[in-house]
């Protein structure tokens, strides 16, 4: 059984996001995000990482966010922070 | 492009990089040097990045200052800069011509890796006592570089003099990164002023590096953009001087003259190319 891994990118500050992902111990993703525009862009914000998640290839971890009214430019880059951050640990 | 004021913004902070475009400077600056710490070099890259891609700042000249070369944080940076077509890459710390023949390789390889088009050019930074005894050196080293900015904080620490409002200290400094710059033919960026709320202070010091010459100035609050701005901007009497001295010239010039005079004094050579400076900085 392998360890848990973690890794963090971003901040709560006003216009950032937070992104933590970890490791499950399974093979499913999981999303689960909070944000300050839930209602105005929540699935927009959700489809941002979702995207960003199938394009790193990985598998059995558990994505938390949250958002702080970040613009799409900033998730990505968020996202990619963490997911290069969490292949690094792994 | 005017290059009145280069604002320094960092570069891991999303909400800074969105105003960008809204903050009167000329050029802004995403720094991914001093504002970023260490362990955050890769996030600011990433951010800055996606940020010129996605969110490019209209009306407004693009720099990002990247690691300095004795660092591992540069080639990246670089890579992921000129991919995200930024108008000037800034290097710190240049102290020699054969740094700025390693960064002008580097802007071109990673031009050609990723296909850009766009030109690319480089500012860097005189911020040591060896760098400005190679400034002239460094000022002609590429006709990639565009221009050099005088980092005084670091110089006068380096220098063991103490940074004043004033400015005695980075007299010589001033004179002589001008000097080299306009011998080789590429801009002379001013230091910022680093005392924050000291307006008056900074509107004296800018009025003084006009004075001298440069052709624009750093500057580190975005309080200070516009009054740095304003400085830059010559006096309407100037600017209607500069405009009948080129009218005259002009006018010489079609009917074949060599020389001609204005209120009594001769049109030269020097005194077209104030008149040239004057409605440049104004903008006319």
């Amino acid at each position: 059984m392998s360890a848990h891994v973690s890794a963090v990118a971003g901040t709560l500050e006003s216009n950032d996001i937070l992104v933590t992902i970890s490791s499950t111990g399974g093979s499913a993703n999981s999303v689960s995000l909070s944000s300050i525009v839930i209602s105005q862009f929540g699935p927009a914000i959700r489809a941002v990482i979702d995207q960003c998640l199938e394009a790193s290839g990985l598998s059995g971890v558990e994505v938390t966010v949250q958002d702080k009214g970040a613009l799409e430019c900033t998730i990505k880059a968020r996202m990619e922070t963490a997911i290069a951050r969490y292949k690094e640990k792994m | 492009m005017r290059n009145r004021t280069f604002l320094f913004m960092p570069g891991n902070n999303p909400g800074m990089l969105a105003s960008a475009q809204c903050l009167g400077a000329d050029v802004v600056i995403f720094d991914l040097e001093d504002a970023v710490a260490r362990q955050e070099k890769d996030a600011a890259r990433n951010l800055v990045s996606h940020a010129l891609k996605e969110l490019r700042p209209q009306g407004v000249g693009i720099t990002v200052r990247i690691n300095g070369l004795d660092t591992p944080f540069w080639q990246a940076d670089m890579e992921a800069v000129v991919e995200a077509r930024t108008n000037f890459v800034m290097v710190p710390k240049m102290e020699r011509a054969e740094e700025v023949q390693q960064v002008a390789e580097a802007i071109e390889a990673a031009r050609r890796k990723f296909g850009v088009q766009e030109k690319v050019e480089a500012l860097v930074i005189v911020e040591t006592p060896m760098g400005l005894e190679n400034v002239y050196a460094i000022a002609s080293a590429s006709p990639l570089l565009r221009g050099i900015l005088l980092g005084a904080e670091d110089f006068t620490a380096a220098m063991g003099a103490q940074r004043t409002a004033e400015g005695a200290e980075i007299a010589y400094a001033r004179s002589r990164l001008l000097t080299a710059c306009k011998a080789a033919g590429v801009l002379a960026i001013d230091t910022p002023f680093p005392f924050v709320s000291d307006l008056e202070g900074l509107e004296k010091d800018a009025a003084f590096a006009v004075q001298l010459g440069f052709d624009g100035k750093a500057v580190i609050s975005p309080h200070h953009v516009h009054r740095v701005n304003r400085a830059f901007v010559p006096a309407p009497e100037k600017i209607n001087w500069a405009k009948r001295v080129m009218a005259a010239a002009r006018l010489a010039e079609a009917e074949g003259k060599g020389a001609v005079s204005l209120d009594g004094m001769m049109i030269d050579l020097p005194i077209i190319k104030r008149a040239e400076r004057i409605l440049l900085l104004a903008d006319v």
